[in-house]
C-alpha cells in the first residue's frame, strides 16, 4: 500500500441470539462509545468520515442510511453506507484514507437478525426474480448443491465438515463475545436433521444480533493515537458471476480473486508461511474448507484432512476461526466480516484471553456475503 | 452526445394487457418485530398512559422528542426523562389529496410537524391534524393532542388520534 | 487533490422511460457499454466497478448490487456499492474518485441503475418504509408529505409564491426538450401549465414533481496517466464533499439544507474554490421537485438564502444566463430514476465542459461545474466539482 493505514480502535455490542433490551440505535451507540474510548478520540471532533454497512431488507427500512448518523456521533459529517459486508466497509475506509484527504475514518456494521421474522424469505428475495425465485425454495438449497459439488470434486469426507463445527463451537466457549459456544462431537453434527442435504442443521451458522465499530487512521495519526496500531497490510474484494446457472460450484472463485488482490496489495507471496492465523467465513461448515483452499492457505482438496488432523485448531499450526467463527459467534448478517476482523485485531493485540494465539503477527480475515451471492472480501492485518 | 445514449424499449399498459410482454410477480414476505429499546420503549409506555415524554441532555440542556438515550450533538449518554405537554405549535404542514399509490382522496389528510410544548424550540414530531378546516390551517397554529380512550391505547404513536386546534 | 489526480474520460446512459422492457441488469449493461464505447475502452481495461442503486425495494431484489454486478461489468472484478438514498448518484462518482485517488485502481467503471417500475402498484410503495418504524410508520405516511412539509417551510420562511417556484419546472422541462434521453422535455411548456396541474399534497402539485422512471447511467473514471493516453479532453475531479444531517428530521429547520452547504464547503475547499459564484460556471443541483433546485442553489452558496427564486425569475439560471443551472433538463425534465438521475448530472457537467452537449451546450466554454444530489430523509448532500 502506498500510504499506511491502521486500525486504532475497536468496539462492540456482544453477540447474542436475541437483544430485546436495546434498539438497533442503542446497540450501535454502545459499540461506538467503546471504539472511540479504545481509540482515544472524540467523534464530534476527530473523525473525518464515517462508513456504515447495512442492507435495507435486513433492517426493514428503505434507505437505512437515514438512521445511522446520530448514534455514531456522525452528525453533519461525511457519512456513507456500503451495502456489502463489513470488510467492504473497511475497504471503503482504507481507500478514503489512501487518498490523503481523510485521516480518521470510522466503520460500523451491525445485525438485528432477531428482529427479522421472515429471514429465509428475505434471503430468497436476493435471487434472480425471473429465473430462480419462482422456484420458491429455501435459499439454503444453493449451499446444499454447492457443498455436494465441493465434496465430489475434492473427495472431502463429511466428517471434515463436521469437525469444523466441533472446532469452531469449542473455540467459542473461550470467547465471551460469542453466543453459540458448545461442546459437540462429529456424530452430533452428522446426526442433526438435514437442511439441504448434505448440509445438516448444525453445519449452518445460527444468526445473532450484535454491532461492531472500528476506527481506522492514517499511519502518522495512528502512531500519535496509540502505541499498538494494527496495520492494514492488504485488502481485496471480488465478485464472481451471479448466475446460478453458470457459476463454478465446486470452487469459491470470489475468494480466490479477493485473496489474490489482498496478497498482491500486501506483497505476500506465500500466504501459508507469511500469515499466522485466519478468521474465515464459515456460514456453512464446508465453506471454511472451501475458502481455505481458494485463499491458497492449503492445496485444493486438502483442507478437510488438515482440519481432521487438527492443523486449524487453536493449538494447531495455523489456527482458523479462533473466535468460533460464525458457527460459534452466530452469523451477524452484514456485520459478519467485521466480527472476523475484530478477532484478528484482538489476537494481534494479545487481548484474546484464553484463546490467545502465541506470537501472532499477521492475520487474515475473509468474509463471504452468503447465498445466493458470489461476493467476498479479504483483509490482512499485522501488529 | 446522442451516440452516448442507448435506446430503451418503452412499455405501455396495453403491452401487458394484450400479453405482448411477459412478467413475473412476487409478493415479498418481509415481516419484522423491531426492538423499541430503552428510549423509545419508555416513549411508547408513556403514550399508553396518555403522556408525551422527552429526554434532556445534561451537557447541552436540550430537551428532545422523540426521546433518545444519547445526545447526537454532544455524544454523551442521556438518562433523564422529562414530561412534556400534549400541546404544541404547527411548524409546517401539508394538505395531501392522494394516497401513497396516487389514488385521489376528497378530504385531504393534513400531516404536520408539531413543535411540542416543554421540548426545546424546533423539537417536533410528525402527526396528523384533525377537527379543522383545511383552509384554516396555518404555520404557527396552536394545537393539542386528541387521545384514544385509555382502554384502546396500545403503546403506539397512534394512541394519539391527531392534533386539533386549541 | 488525492494521491492520484482523477479524471472522467467517458460517459454513457440509457434513454429514461417510465417503464422499460429491459431488466435492471440489462439497463446497467446498456449504460456501461455506452460509457466504455465513448472512450474506446473495453471491460479488460477496467480494474474495479462501482455499482450503485437506490432502495432495493424498487427493483424488488434484496442485495441488489449482487444481482446487478455482472450486468454492470463486475464479473471477476472488485465490485462495491455505496448508498446514500437520493444522494447516491453523485456519490457514485465520489466513490469512483476515491477508488482511483487511493492509488489502488487505475480505471474504474461507475454504474448507476434504477428500475422503479418494478415496484407495483406504485413505486412510492418503496418509500413507505423510509420512515421510522416505530414513531412514524404507524401514521401511514406518504412520501409526498415530507417534501410538502419542507416546501411549505421554505415558501413561508421567504414569502415565496407557487409561481416563483414553478419557473424552475418550466426552465428544466424546456431544457430537456434538447436531451436525447429525456422523458418529459417540452419546449413550449408555460408557468400556467405547471400551476394548473393537480394538487397532490399542497403545496406540491404534479407539475412540481419529477417523473417515476427507469434508466441507467455510467462513467469511466481513471488516473491521470491513463487519462492522458485515452483522451485529449479529460475532465478532472477537483473536489468532492458529502454530509449527513440527523435522522430526527422533525427536529430540524426544514427551510435550509445545511447538509448541502457542508458538503459544498468540503468540495470547494478541496477544489481551492474561495468564491463559488465566480469560479463555478455551470451547475446541476438536484431537482426532484422544483423547489429543491432553489433550495440547493442556496445550499451550494451560489445564491443568498431565499434569493434563488429571484435569480430564476431574472433568467440568470437559463442556459444562456450568467449561471446556467440544470442545462440537461434535470430530473424534472430528463426523468428521475433515482441513482441514475444523480449520475446523469455528473455526466452532463462532463459533456458540457468538453463542449459535447450538442443542442444543450451552454455558451462561453465553461471551465468548471458542480453537480449535487440529495436524499435520505431530506438530510444528505453529495457534491462533486469538475473542471478542465
Amino acid at each position: 500500500m502506498i500510504r499506511e493505514v491502521a486500525i486504532v480502535g475497536v468496539g462492540w455490542s456482544p453477540f447474542r441470539s436475541i437483544t430485546p433490551d436495546l434498539s438497533y440505535k442503542e446497540m450501535m451507540y454502545e459499540a461506538a462509545v467503546r471504539a472511540y474510548e479504545d481509540a482515544g478520540i472524540d467523534p464530534r471532533r476527530d473523525v473525518d468520515s464515517f462508513v456504515t454497512v447495512a442492507e435495507d431488507f435486513n433492517e426493514g427500512t428503505s434507505i437505512f442510511d437515514e438512521y445511522v448518523p446520530d448514534q455514531l456521533g456522525a452528525l453533519h459529517r461525511p457519512v456513507q453506507t456500503i451495502t456489502g459486508d463489513g470488510i467492504h466497509g473497511i475497504a471503503a475506509a482504507v481507500m478514503q484514507i489512501l487518498t490523503g484527504q481523510f485521516d480518521v475514518v470510522v466503520v460500523e456494521a451491525h445485525s438485528k437478525a432477531s428482529n427479522v421474522l421472515t429471514l429465509p424469505h428475505i434471503l430468497a428475495y436476493a435471487m434472480d426474480p425471473v429465473f430462480n425465485r419462482p422456484l420458491a425454495a429455501h435459499p439454503y438449497f444453493i449451499a446444499g448443491m454447492e457443498m455436494r459439488r465441493y465434496l465430489a470434486e475434492t473427495g472431502t469426507p463429511l466428517e471434515a465438515c463436521a469437525q469444523v463445527v466441533v472446532k469452531n463451537r469449542a473455540n467459542a466457549l473461550r470467547n465471551p463475545l460469542a453466543g453459540y459456544g458448545a461442546d459437540l462431537t462429529i456424530d452430533d453434527v452428522l446426526a442433526s436433521e438435514p437442511i439441504a442435504e448434505p448440509l445438516t442443521r448444525l453445519a449452518c451458522a445460527d444468526h445473532a444480533d450484535g454491532a461492531v465499530v472500528m476506527v481506522l487512521a492514517s499511519g502518522e495519526t495512528a502512531r500519535a493515537l496509540t502505541d499498538r496500531p494494527i496495520w492494514v497490510r492488504g485488502i481485496g474484494w471480488a465478485n464472481d458471476t451471479f448466475w446460478l446457472e453458470s457459476r463454478p460450484w465446486g470452487q469459491a472463485r470470489y475468494a480466490y480473486l479477493a485473496g489474490q488482490m489482498a496478497y498482491s496489495t500486501a506483497g505476500i507471496k506465500s500466504p501459508r508461511t507469511e500469515i499466522d492465523f485466519a478468521e474465515i467465513d464459515d456460514t456453512f461448515a464446508y465453506k471454511e474448507l472451501q475458502h481455505l483452499e481458494a485463499l491458497g492457505l492449503c492445496k485444493p482438496g486438502e483442507a478437510g484432512a488438515w482440519t481432521l488432523e487438527g492443523g486449524t485448531e487453536l493449538e494447531g499450526e495455523f489456527p482458523v476461526n479462533p473466535s468460533g467463527g460464525s458457527l460459534g459467534e452466530g452469523h451477524l448478517l452484514d456485520c459478519t466480516g467485521l466480527a472476523r476482523v475484530l478477532e484478528v485485531v484482538l489476537q494481534l493485540r494479545g487481548e484474546a484471553g484464553p484463546r490467545q494465539i502465541e506470537d501472532a503477527e499477521v492475520g487474515l480475515a475473509f468474509a463471504w456475503r452468503g447465498v445466493p451471492t458470489t461476493s467476498g472480501a479479504a483483509v490482512i492485518l499485522s501488529n | 452526445m446522442k451516440e452516448h445514449v442507448y435506446e430503451t424499449v418503452y412499455l405501455r399498459e396495453k403491452d401487458f394487457q394484450e400479453g405482448r410482454v411477459l412478467f413475473e410477480t412476487w409478493d415479498p414476505n418481509a415481516r419484522y418485530a423491531w426492538d423499541a429499546g430503552i428510549a423509545i420503549g419508555r416513549f411508547l409506555q408513556e403514550l399508553k398512559a396518555g403522556r408525551l415524554v422527552g429526554t434532556r441532555c445534561a451537557n447541552c440542556g436540550r430537551v428532545m422528542v422523540p426521546p433518545r438515550m444519547f445526545c447526537e450533538h454532544c455524544f454523551v449518554p442521556i438518562d433523564e426523562f422529562v414530561p412534556l405537554e400534549d400541546t404544541g405549535t404547527v411548524i409546517t404542514f401539508s394538505l395531501c389529496y392522494v394516497t401513497w399509490d396516487m389514488v385521489r382522496i376528497e378530504e385531504p389528510q393534513i400531516p404536520a410537524v408539531i413543535g411540542i410544548d416543554g421540548a426545546s424550540p424546533g423539537m417536533g414530531i410528525m402527526h396528523l391534524l384533525g377537527e379543522v378546516d383545511p383552509k384554516a390551517v396555518k404555520i404557527g397554529m396552536r394545537v393539542a393532542a386528541v387521545w384514544k380512550p385509555p382502554e384502546e391505547r396500545e403503546g403506539a404513536i397512534t394512541d394519539i388520534l391527531y392534533f386539533k386546534p386549541l | 487533490m488525492g494521491r492520484n489526480r482523477v479524471a472522467i474520460v467517458g460517459a454513457g446512459m440509457t434513454k429514461f422511460v417510465r417503464r422499460a422492457q429491459e431488466t435492471a441488469k440489462e439497463l446497467a449493461w446498456k449504460a456501461a457499454s455506452k460509457a466504455l464505447e465513448s472512450c474506446e475502452l473495453t471491460l479488460d481495461d477496467i480494474d474495479a466497478v462501482v455499482v450503485d442503486t437506490a432502495p432495493d425495494a424498487f427493483d424488488g431484489i434484496h442485495m441488489n448490487a449482487e444481482y446487478l454486478s455482472d450486468g454492470a461489468g463486475g464479473w471477476g472484478k472488485p465490485v462495491i456499492r455505496g448508498y446514500v438514498g437520493g444522494g447516491t448518484g453523485v456519490f457514485a462518482a465520489i466513490q469512483g474518485w476515491y477508488h482511483v485517488a487511493s492509488g489502488l485502481f487505475d480505471t474504474v467503471l461507475v454504474v448507476c441503475e434504477e428500475k422503479m417500475s418494478s415496484c407495483q402498484p406504485h413505486p412510492q410503495g418503496a418509500f413507505l418504509t423510509i420512515f421510522d418504524h416505530t414513531t412514524e410508520r404507524p401514521l401511514k405516511p406518504n412520501l409526498l408529505w415530507i417534501f410538502a412539509l419542507e416546501m411549505n417551510a421554505y415558501m413561508s420562511r421567504y414569502g415565496l409564491s407557487k409561481k416563483d417556484i414553478a419557473l424552475v419546472a418550466v426552465k428544466n422541462k424546456r431544457n430537456a426538450a434538447d436531451h436525447p434521453a429525456a422523458l418529459l422535455g417540452d419546449p413550449d411548456i408555460t408557468v400556467e401549465d405547471i400551476l394548473n396541474t393537480e394538487v397532490l399534497a399542497w403545496p406540491v402539485q404534479r407539475g412540481d414533481v419529477s417523473p417515476i422512471s427507469d434508466g441507467a447511467v455510467a462513467l469511466v473514471m481513471c488516473a491521470e496517466h491513463v487519462a492522458r493516453r485515452v483522451t485529449d479532453k479529460p475532465v478532472w475531479v477537483e473536489g468532492v464533499g458529502w454530509s449527513l444531517d440527523t435522522a430526527y428530521w422533525t427536529n430540524r429547520d426544514l427551510s435550509y439544507p445545511t447538509y448541502v452547504e457542508e458538503a459544498a464547503r468540503m468540495a470547494y475547499k478541496m477544489a481551492g474554490i474561495t468564491e463559488p459564484r465566480k469560479q463555478i460556471h455551470i451547475a446541476e443541483p438536484y431537482d426532484p421537485f422544483d423547489y429543491k433546485e432553489l433550495h440547493h442553489l442556496e445550499g451550494l452558496l451560489l445564491f443568498d438564502k431565499g434569493k434563488a427564486p429571484e435569480a430564476t425569475a431574472l433568467g440568470i439560471t437559463q442556459r444562456d444566463g450568467d449561471l446556467p443551472v440544470c442545462p440537461s433538463g434535470g430530473l424534472l425534465g430528463v426523468g428521475n430514476p433515482i441513482a441514475a438521475a444523480g449520475l446523469m448530472k455528473v455526466a452532463e457537467i462532463f459533456w458540457q465542459l468538453r463542449g459535447e452537449a450538442g443542442a444543450r451546450q451552454v455558451p462561453g466554454q465553461p471551465k468548471r461545474g458542480v453537480a449535487q444530489a440529495w436524499g435520505d430523509l431530506m438530510q444528505v448532500g453529495t457534491v462533486i466539482v469538475l473542471g478542465i
